[in-house]
């Protein structure tokens, strides 16, 4: 085992190209010992395929993958996915429906003696809590129980890590939650490193030490739960990883610092930005936004309800605002602004806010020094919902 | 949607198989390439041979050939297409028995059928018999004709589009007549304007199987003196051993086969109509009365023909036989030969099944398109015509010796001279590794590919990966593919007539030579025996058009 701290999973500028596509292009990624890593993204983004070139069911074009220190593909060659160690877990299970629970168990135990192969067979059953049904083939146990015996499976080899393929997806909502948290609770019991693909942004944000966003085979950003939902490191990051708007905003500056507005009034200082003058754009997200009912064209953040989703707990209003511009706000359910109901938006006091700047997040004056790159008008609503 | 999801690329690269293990794809290429041999054999000789000896009656041949190909292919098309319809269309008493028994003529081959035709209805048979004895002496009528043929072959080859008419009209599912009757057309009119022009894929489909079993044919076409292309393969290399002629008319068979693939590609043009939504036909019409008599006669009737009174008169002369001779009828040789039969048909079947299952493994394991494709081209020897595969094994053996002998080992493999029994095997190999490999695939398709990865991921090198995962889990399919080919092998005439050495008789050929020489009651009992074993993979394929059908009523 590598010692904490170590990536036990690197990859260095990893390449795979299908046809003319790539589906993973120059991907930097180092999981370390003991770490649970979600990969997100939209479909067809590459996360799978980061997953299988790991595993070694596929062979990168360029690039190279060290498991526990060791090479298992780049120019020194390519070990094939039977001598990697590495466990992988699928969303139909794969489980091996002409063995017993327990023999499914003890086919990646071939190498030990008898007796201590049962012993750990035993022992990962116990893990998962499934030592009773051993005897059981894998046709009589629930989706929930065969998620279980196949992470036992994965598991009893000891593998440098375990790579789980949207796991969860194939179970229904109800059972989904469950099965995750007791998944997810064995995986840090043991202290297992894993790399868990998945497209559920709550899963994503819940489930992982650390979140990589991935789109059109490139990772967007890598970071904590937090750092990804609250300092998106693009606009892409920032609607995929939740609900988002963009409005124009303006950076002034102001005795001491600098002072953020946009249309529904001042967003934040902007402490150590002093000085700066820039054109930006800022992400509200739905919480982050105020309603007070009536409006008066005259001042900042005046706008009509267009749209009410009910929520159960909070109800989701749609405002247009007097630019046309659209922007979404979460209020308890007992705050209900009827559709076409005159409003103001404001912000929520003490909001970090992030700016960006073309499509990139901007956090320090110097960003928005030159002029912006791409493409800096405003999107309005953009959000993709996978 | 923003620009975010029109830059998101398709998720087809997802799911896809491995990466493929090279000693496992290679092994895929060689086999395709071995399959392919024959064929190419005889492509590379013809065009490299010399001046052509054509036989003097080519033309005739050519026009038999036609003719005969276009009377089965109408035959088969009226009767399977027909019966298919009216299973689908119309109730009747007997009919849900009749959907599935309609098959039974697959179990009986061209070369029984025909000589038991020929005992009951030519000149010195019971039936003309009776009408001299009522007419007086007239004018005999021979059937040891062209019409003849096409009357036998149309009765033992119309179940393959009965099948496939049959699950076209199916699947076309009652939304399409609804809508054409609700469109004001009637029931005929709905038939022929837009049903049989939807089924046209299927219906070509099968008239391509028909016409491939009939190119390969050369036995059933000489008990009525029918001299086809393929006769003149087996007539020139048997009668005279001109090696260079047969090759010559082979390749002939060959663009036969080509052109009737071509036409069934044209046949069914690039239309891949197959509506959705099977379902019972709604508007199935209940036939009471003499109508349904009449539809349950129909079927009745090809069924008697094409199965049930051949097997009884095989059975009478069996049993008369018995009844005169005792034990002593049953001829000792049968013995002998029946051991030649089983013993071939088994290796047969073992050598397809091991390579069926190399592929699937190999495919299982990856390796794209490549492997696919190679795995694909392992099957087409099944629409290889007899007389091709024949002269091919015999080409590619002869190319062998040449090989092997001048690396220096005197008289080669010594496996050519007049044919041999590895030349019986390698030519069953490349006829029957289609219908095998697609048993076993019918199973591997069962395998997940993240099952097969899993096992690696564990640690399983692919050895143990087939042996401990692949092999357990397709065995169903392997059982099925071995009967299959075993059954086949035993069926099996023309491939053995080409190629068997001196003295090597099998059960089909000694039917045939009996048959041959009329000497049909001696003929009866290997015949039946023939049809028994033929009647295991029909008993399968009942199972299959039962529960097809019974979906097809219960749905919708």
């Amino acid at each position: 085992m590598t010692p904490l701290g170590r990536p036990a999973v690197r990859l260095l500028g990893v390449t795979k190209t299908y046809g003319a596509v790539p589906a993973v292009d120059a991907v930097d990624l180092d999981v370390l010992d003991g770490e649970l890593v979600t990969v997100i993204g939209p479909s067809g983004c590459g996360k799978s395929t980061v997953l299988r070139l790991i595993a070694g069911l596929e062979r990168p074009d360029t690039g190279a993958i060290v498991l526990a220190g060791h090479e298992v593909a780049g120019p020194a060659g390519f070990v094939p996915p039977e001598r990697r160690r590495v466990g992988l877990v699928f969303q139909d299970h794969a489980l091996f429906p002409h063995l017993t629970v327990a023999r499914n168990v003890a086919f990646g135990l071939d190498r030990l003696e008898r007796g201590r192969r049962d012993a750990r067979v035993r022992e990962v059953l116990g893990l998962v809590r499934l030592g009773d049904l051993a005897g059981r083939y894998p046709h009589e146990l629930s989706g929930g129980e065969q998620q279980r015996v196949a992470l036992a499976r994965a598991l009893a080899p000891e593998p440098t890590v375990v790579l789980l393929d949207e796991p969860f997806s194939s179970l229904d909502e109800t059972l989904r939650a469950q099965v995750r948290a007791e998944l997810v609770g064995v995986l840090r019991e043991t202290g297992t490193t894993a790399v868990l693909v998945t497209h559920d942004q709550t899963e994503a944000l819940s489930v992982g030490d650390r979140v990589v966003v991935m789109r059109a085979g490139r990772v967007e950003q890598t970071g904590t739960p937090q750092e990804v939902f609250e300092r998106p490191a693009s606009r892409f990051v920032a609607s995929f990883m939740g609900d988002a708007d963009f409005l124009p905003a303006h950076v002034h500056p102001e005795r001491g610092g600098a002072l953020l507005t946009c249309e529904i009034g001042i967003v934040s200082t902007l402490p150590g930005w002093g000085g700066t003058d820039a054109d930006v754009e800022v992400v509200l997200r739905p919480h982050e936004v105020a309603l007070t009912a009536g409006a008066d064209h005259a001042t900042a953040g005046a706008g009509v309800v267009t749209d009410v989703e009910y929520h159960g707990a909070f109800v989701l209003h749609t405002v247009r605002l007097t630019s046309g511009r659209t922007l979404r706000s979460w209020q308890p359910h007992a705050v209900r602004h009827p559709v076409g109901a005159p409003v103001t938006a404001s912000v929520v006091p003490g909001l970090t806010p992030t700016l960006l700047r073309g499509d990139r997040a901007v956090t320090s004056p110097a960003d928005v020094a030159g002029p912006a790159d791409g493409d800096a008008a405003p999107r309005g609503r953009s959000t993709l919902r996978s | 949607m923003t620009e975010l999801a029109t830059t998101t690329p398709s998720r087809a690269v997802r799911r896809v198989p491995g990466r493929g293990r090279t000693p496992w794809s290679v092994a895929v290429v060689v086999v395709a390439l071995l399959v392919a041999a024959p064929v190419l054999a005889v492509l590379v000789d013809v065009t490299r041979g010399s001046a052509p000896a054509w036989p003097r009656d080519l033309d005739r041949m050519v026009v038999t050939t036609l003719l005969l190909m276009l009377g089965v292919g109408v035959g088969t098309l009226v009767v399977g297409a027909g019966l298919a319809w009216l299973v689908t269309a119309y109730r009747f008493v007997g009919r849900d028995t009749m959907v599935w028994l309609l098959v039974l003529p697959l179990a009986m081959p061209a070369y029984i059928l025909g000589f038991v035709f020929l005992s009951t209805f030519d000149e010195a048979g019971p039936v003309q018999g009776a009408v001299r004895a009522v007419l007086g002496d007239g004018a005999g009528l021979s059937v040891r004709s062209l019409p003849g043929c096409v009357v036998v072959m149309s009765l033992t080859l119309y179940p393959y589009v009965y099948l496939l008419a049959r699950a076209a009209f199916v699947e076309q599912g009652p939304r399409t007549r609804d809508a054409a009757r609700t469109l004001g057309a009637g029931r005929a009119r709905t038939f022929f304007r837009v049903l049989l022009p939807l089924a046209r894929p299927s219906l070509a489909a099968g008239l391509a199987l028909v016409m491939m079993e009939v190119l390969t044919d050369f036995a059933t076409v000489q008990y009525f003196g029918v001299r086809t292309v393929s006769v003149g393969v087996y007539s020139v290399w048997r009668g005279t051993y001109d090696f260079g002629s047969a090759v010559q008319l082979a390749s002939l068979v060959l663009l036969f086969a080509l052109a009737v693939l071509a036409g069934e590609r044209m046949m069914r043009g690039r239309a891949r109509f197959t509506q959705p939504g099977r379902g019972a036909p709604s508007d199935a019409v209940t036939l009471a009365g003499w109508r349904g008599g009449l539809a349950l006669a129909a079927c009745l009737l090809t069924l008697a023909a094409g199965f049930f009174v051949p097997v009884g008169r095989l059975a009478g002369w069996g049993v008369q036989r018995f009844a005169s001779d005792g034990t002593a009828s049953i001829d000792a040789r049968f013995g002998e030969y029946l051991v030649n039969s089983v013993v071939v048909a088994s290796l047969a079947a073992v050598v397809c099944c091991s390579l069926a299952v190399l592929i699937g493994h190999a495919v299982k394991l990856g390796g794209g398109r490549v492997v696919r494709g190679f795995a694909g081209l392992t099957t087409f020897g099944y629409a290889v015509p007899g007389a091709v595969v024949g002269i091919g094994t015999l080409l590619f053996f002869a190319a062998v010796d040449d090989l092997v002998e001048a690396l220096g080992v005197p008289g080669g493999t010594g496996l050519l001279v007049t044919g041999s029994v590895a030349g019986i095997l390698y030519a069953y190999a490349v006829r029957f590794l289609g219908p095998a490999y697609q048993a076993v695939d019918a199973s591997f398709a069962k395998v997940s590919p993240s099952m097969t990865q899993s096992a690696l991921a564990l640690g399983a090198p692919p050895r143990r990966v087939l042996t401990r995962v692949h092999l357990p889990l397709v065995r169903p399919g392997i059982a099925v593919a071995l009967v299959l080919v075993a059954v086949d092998a035993v069926k099996e005439l023309p491939v053995v007539l080409l190629l068997r050495p001196f003295g090597f008789t099998t059960v089909s050929v000694w039917v045939y030579q009996l048959a041959a020489e009329n000497f049909w009651s001696l003929a009866a009992l290997p015949a039946l025996l023939i049809v028994l074993l033929a009647l295991v993979p029909v008993v399968l394929l009942f199972r299959q058009v039962r529960a097809v059908d019974e979906g097809a009523r219960r749905g919708s």
